[in-house]
């Protein structure tokens, strides 16, 4: 078909593709989105120019994910520009987004383009609700947005703009206004952003101090960014000798006996557990981990690079280490605890700290402490609990740094003597050893069927009911497990479950796979 | 008091002729009506025309010395009742409120004002609370202008226009004696942008003036025979009035060549987005110097007939550029033209969407389609325009969908209305899931994660009215939530006195957090701040009590989970009859900190003895469950990932946004969760005896410390 579309000059119209600078600004309800909005349109209108701005406050004000849309263009002979109320994708000159999730919705929603968009985004994260609700780790993966930011800015200053902020003393609308200034996509120098700072008058010192700090950042690139702390995979280079005789003993085992693959964790491992209880539950742990190890070994470990092992070297340190009131009470009176806590609120010589804790032991807990004889005789009688109950169960403001109450809880950390004829240490012991047993039962016939059983340890955590509801979904699945463990694929479901039971708190995902496995398998 | 201080603001209302306004645009508005000569303004805040009530509410000054009344109305529908002070008094009036639930409120009063006519000029400012950012139904207004005949105008967004139509409008309200409304959309009432001021114009006729000397005429009261008359008055006499003083005054506006095989009808408040769409298009430049002949409705409601019939005759084809639905201009234009017999083709919602936002990007496609359809020799040398699929379609943007989380609004830092979903989802674990009815406000939220309760939004002060079919004896109560903000809105009469009325065994959450917190933080009857010009802490239990609740809890820490569970527990239990009321205060945490935060750092500059409080997590005790956060999200609560190779899990971390409201540890004491949150309290300025006692407690624990760590293993080694 012939085009018969005609090029038609538009002599009255001008440069029809000249259009106004577009600037949005993705950020969260309570960023300080308007003020940087007014300052940019402030600037603007300080040069003559035309500018507008929009926003949708409202609900999305309140913490959720808001936009902000400016445009700005001189006037022409006296006629002002016709200014759009909505950013249009792939027509953005700049983003500015305040957290680095916000860029990601802002590509997604077309806004940043390769032939365009000047991408400004701190990246510091701040969590949404769905990714903190999770009952295992629901935070999303970072690396998508760096990857898309690849493919979708033109250019892209990307740096921790809220970090930049806090350490002057400013919010992150001042670093932003001053990285869109060292940007240098507007037509405008310097001196006549920081006019527009100081006009506001209120803060000005201390934005006017980030602005200069994200200036220089981007003007001359990385210098005092700490890279964003990511989890740590265990460190592998020898320890020095340990100057404690006994435990440099075991670490000389360590370094021995287990497989090299698993050692950096099994350092870790040993670390919680002799801080847990003492050394001689250290070398408990080392005893378990060798024979472990052993099976392993038997079972083909050596080609699977000791993952049996590895797994076991950290889930049976969290196993062993259990949470039980001697450990928590530990923590709390430590001399550490204290200093991180006047660290992070950075206290001064002329303050005084209290902390309160807010504890609430049920009779469990107590009982916990027993001997082990005493404690099941006890169990026995549920009138007599019922009744002591009634006398511990209930919520108690600890306050922590008075000294009544740091003797208590120093003396019930100091229960540790007593923690291994303890009903609780008997009922920890025999859960692992039931849950080793599964799992090295498992490892003979099918590896990563070990491997999986291993990292189900994973779900018990908690205090109290959470507790109970995390051992509960620990049982559920590895009865599940056995369901299948004859099938090839057991591993997989293995796997399955896990990652079901740490997607939400009362187990309703767990259930649906079991449900599934209960269709097939029975 | 409202969430931020409007006095800047209120200098703009002074600005006088030679001046020129820069500002928001429904500050412009308000500005407007000042400049109109107005004698009385009221409303009900609410997004987006809420700023319009805080700066009036701010500008007691300006307001007395023109002689003005302002009222905060008591909801849509009072606001409407008072604009019956111009049925017979020439004096000019106007209200606002966020529509279109506030116009659902109003219809009553407004449908009696419309019938009868006014005589002083009346204007609705309605924020049209449509498209993206919306927090209502998607509906239009136009046509409650419709049913009632009220005159609409959609002027396009740019203040200049807006202002100029707003005095016109009050004219165009007196010509034809028939209520206006104003329809701005929420980017248009929030659009920074400027006008040439004039001064503001004190009202000819004033309150005073009309109460000393009352008149009365028994036709302009909607009775039979007087109502039927109306309705012939409004087709006979008002509805060519209107037509003949717009045409006059040409409020709408022509744009373009004057001939063109094709041309677009458009609602004024499109305008905007249409010349960029024709930009992109090559069809325009950035300053509106357009090639498409255009026809701008800055009135679309009555459909001006023959400038409709002018526009069209001689072309081919229009579009009409209508949001929302259903097309009623669209409807309305092919009434014309057929009945004119003008062949103009019709095109709109062919190649428009039906319904959503018209953003330029939309527009483009639009106007793209309709050219390529009508008269693609236009499209002759458009260049490209711009265009995101391409990368949207790229591998790396396709994965980050599935990563980037949604950020629903949630409850602010310290929220006083936490507690209390915290407590019913604890109530929720040990009796069951209940029948919740939920409201409008900020507790609203309850229905998102965390909390997951709710089961139905009925409108403003109804969520108690929305149980009341669930009126029988059952196993379980039915639950209704109700802010403050509803209660006194129409929830008093139409929730807790019809329960009590028709023995309601249900149970009735008044959340009551001192303000209408959703809409900006405005006073209300039971505002515990004294308000020199409103009557302020009237009780809400005495006003239950009154109405014949008798079973009746007031809590005055909802931060007391705790308490609060265990009231609501009693509530869902007792054997008692009729409705359990239980009314839940504590003030808002945004407007308490407004309040103190200054004060507080005023007392520690000055060398007063201030505790401050936060809340912090010991990260080692801390298992990383998240459980308490699943009954909390607070935005600063948080999850961090520890630098620790044996923990997978992050574990929950408090940032210092923190507002020490106590929540956390609440709900951990009372939901039995875990040891790990523990409460700061910093001492600034200590008194000698807190240093001493602390000095002294300090070095035994010191002691104690040291001895402890002796005896330790030391484990540096193994790090």
């Amino acid at each position: 078909m012939r085009d018969e579309r005609v090029r038609l000059a538009l002599p009255a119209a001008g440069d029809a593709t000249e259009r106004p600078i577009s600037i949005a600004i993705v950020a969260m309800g309570g960023q300080g989105g308007g003020v940087l909005t007014d300052w940019i349109v402030q600037l603007a209108e300080n040069h003559g120019w035309v500018a507008q701005s929009t926003s949708v406050p409202g609900v999305a004000q309140r913490t959720g994910a808001t936009i902000y849309y400016i445009e700005a263009m001189p006037p022409l002979d006296g006629r002002k520009p016709i200014l759009s109320l909505m950013p249009t994708p792939g027509d953005v000159d700049v983003v500015m987004a305040a957290e680095f999730m916000e860029a990601g919705r802002s590509i997604l929603r077309g806004l940043v383009t390769p032939e365009r968009t000047t991408l400004i985004a701190s990246n510091h994260r701040s969590f949404a609700i769905g990714e903190k609700i999770v009952p295992g780790n629901g935070i999303a993966d970072k690396g998508a947005v760096t990857g898309a930011i690849g493919v979708a800015a033109k250019t892209e200053i990307i740096f921790d703009l809220n970090a930049l902020a806090i350490a002057h003393g400013s919010v992150i609308s001042a670093a932003m206004f001053g990285a869109l200034a060292g940007a240098g996509v507007l037509p405008f120098n310097r001196e006549s952003y920081l006019d527009v700072i100081r006009a506001g008058g209120k803060g000005a010192k201390a934005s006017i101090e980030t602005f200069d700090a994200a200036f220089d950042r981007v003007k001359t690139g990385p210098a005092d960014v700490a890279a964003p702390v990511e989890p740590r995979p265990a460190s592998t280079k020898p320890a020095p000798a340990p100057l404690d005789p006994q435990l440099s003993g075991l670490v000389a085992r360590l370094t021995r006996e287990v497989p090299v693959p698993a050692q950096a964790m099994a350092r870790a491992g040993l670390r919680k557990v002799v801080d847990f209880q003492d050394v001689a539950y250290g070398a408990e742990y080392l005893d378990i981990l060798v024979a472990l190890s052993t099976t392993d070994r038997n079972a083909g470990g050596a080609e699977r690079d000791y993952a049996f092992t590895q797994a076991a070297a950290k889930h049976l340190a969290n196993a062993m280490s259990y949470d039980d009131v001697i450990r928590v009470a530990d923590l709390k009176t430590r001399a550490g605890r204290r200093a991180r806590i006047e660290s992070e609120l950075e206290l001064s010589q002329d303050q005084v700290l209290h902390t309160t804790e807010f504890m609430h032991p049920r009779m469990e807990e107590v009982m916990g402490l027993l001997p082990a004889g005493f404690g099941r005789w006890l169990g026995a009688r549920p009138r007599l609990l019922g009744w002591l109950d009634r006398r511990v169960n209930k919520g108690r403001r600890v306050r922590t740094y008075s000294l009544p109450w740091f003797l208590v809880l120093y003396v019930v950390g100091g229960l540790r003597s007593i923690r291994r004829h303890s009903l609780r240490h008997a009922v920890e012991t025999d859960h692992r050893d039931q849950w080793l047993r599964n799992a090295t039962d498992a490892v003979g016939i099918n590896y990563q069927l070990g491997v999986e059983i291993l990292q189900c340890r994973r779900l018990v955590k908690g205090y109290s009911d959470t507790h109970s509801r995390g051992l509960s979904k620990f049982d559920r699945t590895l009865a599940a497990i056995k369901l299948v463990e004859r099938r090839e694929d057991a591993a997989d479901w293995a796997r399955r479950l896990r990652e079901a039971a740490l997607k939400d708190g009362p187990g309703k995902e767990l259930d649906g796979v079991i449900r599934t496995i209960e269709s097939f398998a029975s | 008091m409202a969430e931020r201080s409007f006095a800047r603001e209120v200098e703009d209302l002074r600005l006088g002729a030679g001046d020129t306004f820069r500002g928001e645009g429904i500050l412009a508005i308000t500005k407007a009506l000042l400049q109109s000569g107005v004698a009385y303004v009221g409303g009900y805040q609410g997004s987006p025309i809420s700023h319009l009530m805080d700066v009036l509410a701010d500008a007691k000054d300006v307001l007395d010395d023109l002689g003005v009344v302002f009222q905060s109305s008591a909801n849509e529908a009072a606001a409407a009742a008072m604009l019956s002070a111009s049925v017979m008094y020439p004096l000019r009036g106007a209200v606002a409120w966020k529509s279109t639930v506030g116009t659902n409120v109003a219809s009553d009063a407004l449908a009696n004002l419309a019938s009868g006519g006014v005589t002083g000029g009346t204007m609705i400012v309605v924020g049209e609370d449509y498209g993206e950012g919306s927090s209502i139904m998607q509906e239009r207004t136009h046509a409650f202008a419709m049913k009632s005949q009220m005159w609409l105008l959609d002027p396009r967004p740019d203040h200049e226009c807006i202002v100029n139509l707003i005095e016109k409008g009050f004219e165009l309200s007196e010509v034809s004696n028939t209520p206006v409304m104003l329809e701005v959309r929420v980017r248009a009432c929030h659009m920074h942008g400027s006008f040439a001021c004039k001064d503001n114009v004190r009202p000819a006729h004033t309150i005073k003036d009309a109460l000393n000397n009352p008149k009365r005429d028994v036709n302009r009261i909607v009775l039979p025979p007087a109502a039927y008359e109306h309705e012939q008055e409004k087709i006979k006499t008002r509805m060519p009035a209107a037509i003949g003083f717009i045409r006059d005054n040409r409020l709408n506006e022509w744009m373009g060549p004057a001939r063109g095989k094709v041309g677009i009808v458009m609602q004024g408040g499109m305008y905007n987005n249409v010349i960029r769409a024709l930009q992109y298009l090559g069809l325009s430049d950035a300053y509106g110097n357009t090639q498409v002949p255009l026809y701008v409705m800055n009135v679309t409601y009555p459909v001006i007939e023959a400038e409709v019939a002018e526009f069209c005759l001689d072309k081919d084809a229009v579009l009409i550029v209508e949001e929302g639905q259903p097309e009623y201009l669209e409807q309305a234009i092919n009434t014309v033209l057929r009945r004119k017999d003008i062949q103009a083709r019709v095109h709109g919602k062919d190649v428009l969407p039906m319904g959503g936002d018209y953003t330029a990007q939309v527009l483009l496609g639009g106007i793209r389609d309709f050219l390529e359809k009508t008269e693609p020799r236009l499209l002759g040398n458009r260049p490209p325009a711009p265009d995101a699929v391409p990368v949207l379609g790229h591998p790396a943007v396709e994965k980050l969908k599935q990563v980037v989380p949604a950020r629903p609004p949630g409850l602010c830092t310290g929220c006083p209305e936490r507690p209390i979903f915290a407590a019913m989802k604890l109530v929720e674990e040990e009796l069951g899931q209940h029948h919740v009815s939920a409201d409008i406000g900020c507790h609203l939220f309850s229905i998102l994660p965390p909390f997951n309760i709710g089961a139905t939004t009925m409108g403003f002060g109804l969520g108690p009215a929305s149980t009341s079919a669930f009126n029988v004896k059952a196993d379980k109560r039915s639950i209704a939530v109700m802010g403050d903000g509803g209660f006194w809105h129409n929830g008093l009469t139409s929730g807790i006195g019809n329960a009590v009325f028709n023995k309601h065994d249900g149970v009735f959450v008044i959340v009551d957090n001192f303000y209408t917190s959703a809409t900006g933080g405005q006073d209300i009857l039971s505002s515990r701040a004294a308000n020199k010009r409103r009557k302020t802490n009237n009780s809400i239990v005495q006003a239950v009590k009154g109405i014949g609740a008798q079973w009746v809890r007031q809590i005055d820490r909802t931060y007391d989970v705790g308490k609060m569970r265990d009231t609501l527990k009693e509530a869902l239990t007792t054997a008692d009859e009729g409705p359990k009321v239980i009314v839940a205060s504590s003030e808002c945490m945004l407007n308490k900190q407004r309040r103190v935060k200054p004060q507080m750092s005023k007392a520690i500059k000055d060398g007063v003895r201030t505790v401050k409080e936060r809340f912090g997590v010991d990260e080692d005790v801390c298992t990383g469950d998240h459980a308490c956060i699943r009954l909390s999200g607070c935005p600063s609560l948080s999850v961090k990932q520890l630098d620790d190779p044996l923990r997978d899990d992050p574990v929950a971390a408090i940032d210092n946004s923190c507002v020490g409201c106590g929540n956390c540890g609440e709900v951990a004491e009372a939901a039995v969760l875990c040891p790990s949150f523990y409460r700061a309290d910093v001492i600034h300025n200590p008194s000698r005896w807190d240093k001493l006692k602390s000095k002294v407690a300090m070095s035994v624990i010191g002691w104690l410390q040291r001895r402890r760590d002796r005896r330790r293993v030391g484990l540096e080694a193994l790090a």
